[in-house]
């Protein structure tokens, strides 16, 4: 059987500019409005990436990293704590990647956000606050600046400074390793599944046995 | 680690494999979707010619984008009508059991399941919905996951996960009149932070969490994830018992309920399980909560002044000041009085029917203030007609609120339901965030189902204790 991870990239390593979004309890709802959300595809979502903390009713732009001539290259976005919280809409992190967004180093993530970057293979990783807040500065001071994240060696690199970063020990490995996308991952272990579902009291079991026997 | 928690059983009972990223692969004993979240994995199913896999173990419904008001097809919103009849073609295409409005059980997914009796203490439940904690009332192990956790779940019935750790929350004392299980969580969320259940899971126990009924259970554990926990539960006892045997699934299956019953009980966590964290909470010194600010964890009591934001934690200083500009409040003042233009009563927290009945005894012969927009918005066409029966519609219309269809509705502005500028709303929902409600200067305070019929009465946030109740049918 051939290997069901072999078409997946590995992400051990991000590299461009950054962008910073400074606040914490960033929502998902702030990420992308729920109005945008009223489509069948992802496709498009990256302009609607904080619509409305980036244009007023009359739509003129309001000040934003996002709207800044400076950031629009950037791939790397440095956030503070408990960002991507409430909604699980998977829009969010769909629309900063559309936008350009490659990978996020903040004070702290929320958990469905968190899972949802690593679905897309968007490392999500973690430093305190002092950290972050310096390199948010940075990020300000040099807008084109060079910043490597080293998903394998925990590490981000900017200027001259080298910063221990921590990336959640499953996300790395299935980053590092390309297999973050679990659909055929997981679909070859059919006979598990099976197993499993056989083992548990509230399912109907006839329709297991049948299914065996097709 | 905990151990012997009832999470530890139902993980360990669903644990397919480890996968070499360390993860466990757990199967997933009820997969719940709607209209916005599946469309795109079920897009990605077929870009791949992977089929749905356990259809018989997957249930549909439509909430966030349904009208409440004319619900006649084509929906005026050609962008609903556009999702609606996607999530038809799924469902058909696959086989899947879709509670869609012609049924009379539609409503809001973490409503249905539960009535419907699919919702069950000892399964793995998921479903695009971070509100999908709202089944851990029911002592399930249930979380909100995203579009492409759906295409895994879609595929194989199976999901990737982490184990977390486990926090009991325990809550004892009597709730004073005018508090409710609405008001215990907000109180969690402000206690340990809108972040603060990142990586746990919430165990929620003590006398007062057994004594509320599975509709107070279920507002709690739908708030877990505003206090950053994807997941909470109650471990099943008599009262979650009585609750199952009356809904359809064990109506239709009465063997069922005695043989599944063993089940639950083992599951329960053990008298002596280990805890990573354990939080006590006394209730008895809780007064209804609100919240003044733009985050679940911005609650205070409602005799109780808006806090100085510089008295809070540090990483809380600024976004305190920015909500309390949002909101144009003034540290030192209460929430009470302060006007409202809209009340809702609805949500997949609290629009169950003891919610309707406990409001109705508020609203019973009174009228909603002049320039308040009041409505209900029924968690389903069951609790609807429920309602109806009972005589609470015509108590709510008479006093002037509107009775619409079931949906998520003004929860988060999804469809025709919107706060418009700068609108102030006392909502029984639950989230308050900038924008939530369909406008982006909109104002949100959240509270329990009384407080926003007493809010809707008297036109501002308003003690509930204040107004007498009177006895509905």
């Amino acid at each position: 059987m051939s290997d069901p991870t072999e078409d997946i990239p590995s992400v051990d390593y991000v590299e461009g500019s950054g962008i910073p979004i400074r606040g914490n309890d960033i929502d998902t709802d702030q990420i992308i409005p729920a109005r945008f959300m009223k489509v069948v595809t992802f496709d498009g979502l990256g302009e609607f990436a904080f619509f409305d903390l980036r244009f007023d009713d009359e739509d003129n732009e309001k000040d934003h990293p996002f709207n800044e001539e400076r950031f629009q290259d950037a791939n790397v976005m440095v956030v503070n704590n408990n960002f991507g919280c409430g909604s699980s809409r998977e829009h969010a992190p769909q629309a900063l990647m559309r936008w350009g967004i490659d990978a996020i180093i903040g004070e702290g993530f929320a958990e469905i956000f968190a899972g949802n970057c690593l679905a897309l293979g968007i490392p999500t990783v973690t430093a305190d606050h002092e950290t972050i807040n310096a390199l948010q500065q940075w990020v300000e001071d040099n807008p084109d600046g060079d910043i490597e994240v080293d998903v394998r060696a925990e590490t981000v690199t900017y200027g001259d400074n080298e910063i221990n970063v921590s990336v959640d020990r499953a996300q790395r490995e299935a980053l590092v390793e390309g297999n973050w996308d679990t659909t055929a991952l997981m679909k070859a272990n059919r006979n598990a599944i099976e197993e499993t579902a056989s083992q548990l009291p509230y399912l109907d079991q006839t329709r297991s046995e049948l299914e065996a026997d097709d | 680690m905990s151990q012997g928690t009832l999470y530890d059983k139902v993980w360990d009972q669903h644990k397919v494999t480890t996968l070499p990223n360390g993860q466990d692969q757990l199967f997933v004993g009820l997969h719940l979707i709607h209209e916005v979240t599946s469309p795109q994995a079920f897009g990605m199913l077929k870009e791949r010619g992977l089929d749905v896999a356990r259809p018989d173990l997957t249930h549909a419904t439509v909430d966030h984008i349904v009208p409440t008001a004319n619900q006649d097809r084509p929906y005026s919103d050609d962008a609903a009508e556009t999702m609606m009849a996607e999530l038809e073609e799924n469902v058909r295409d696959a086989g899947i059991q879709f509670s869609d409005p012609t049924t009379g059980d539609q409503g809001i997914v973490h409503v249905i399941g539960p009535e419907q009796g699919i919702t069950q203490p000892g399964k793995t439940i998921v479903c695009g919905d971070s509100h999908t904690s709202t089944h851990g009332a029911f002592g399930a192990l249930a979380f909100g996951i995203g579009t492409s956790q759906i295409r895994d779940v879609l595929a194989t019935q199976t999901i990737a996960m982490e184990k977390q750790k486990v926090r009991k929350i325990e809550v004892t004392g009597e709730l004073d009149e005018g508090v409710e299980a609405k008001d215990i969580i907000l109180e969690i969320i402000r206690r340990l932070g809108t972040e603060g259940g990142v990586g746990y899971v919430y165990e929620y126990a003590g006398e007062t969490i057994e004594n509320l009924d599975m509709e107070g259970r279920m507002s709690i554990c739908n708030m877990s994830i505003e206090g950053g926990a994807r997941a909470g539960y109650v471990n099943p006892d008599e009262t979650t018992y009585e609750w199952l045997e009356e809904t359809d699934y064990f109506q239709e299956h009465p063997e069922k309920f005695e043989e599944l019953k063993p089940y639950w009980e083992s599951i329960r966590s053990d008298d002596d399980a280990e805890y990573d964290d354990v939080v006590e909470i006394d209730a008895s010194e809780l007064d209804p909560v609100v919240t003044w600010g733009t985050t679940p964890g911005q609650g205070i009591g409602i005799d109780d002044p808006i806090p100085e934001p510089e008295s809070l934690a540090d990483d809380k200083v600024d976004t305190a000041r920015r909500a309390q500009e949002h909101m144009r409040v003034e540290p030192g003042e209460t929430m009470e009085g302060y006007d409202i233009d809209v009340a809702f009563l609805g949500s997949c927290t609290n629009a169950r029917l003891p919610d309707l009945r406990r409001a109705a005894r508020i609203v019973k012969g009174r009228e909603v203030a002049d320039d308040v927009r009041a409505f209900v918005v029924p968690g389903s066409q069951r609790v609807q007609e429920a309602a109806r029966k009972e005589g609470l519609k015509d108590i709510f219309e008479e006093a002037g609120f509107e009775w619409r269809n079931a949906g998520c509705s003004m929860c988060l502005g999804m469809n025709e339901d919107q706060l418009e500028g700068d609108e102030a709303c006392a909502s029984s929902s639950n989230r308050n965030f900038v924008g939530r409600q369909g406008s982006k200067d909109g104002r949100t305070v959240l509270m329990n189902p009384r407080m926003v019929a007493a809010a809707a009465i008297t036109g501002e946030v308003s003690d509930v204790r204040d107004l007498e109740e009177v006895a509905v049918a």
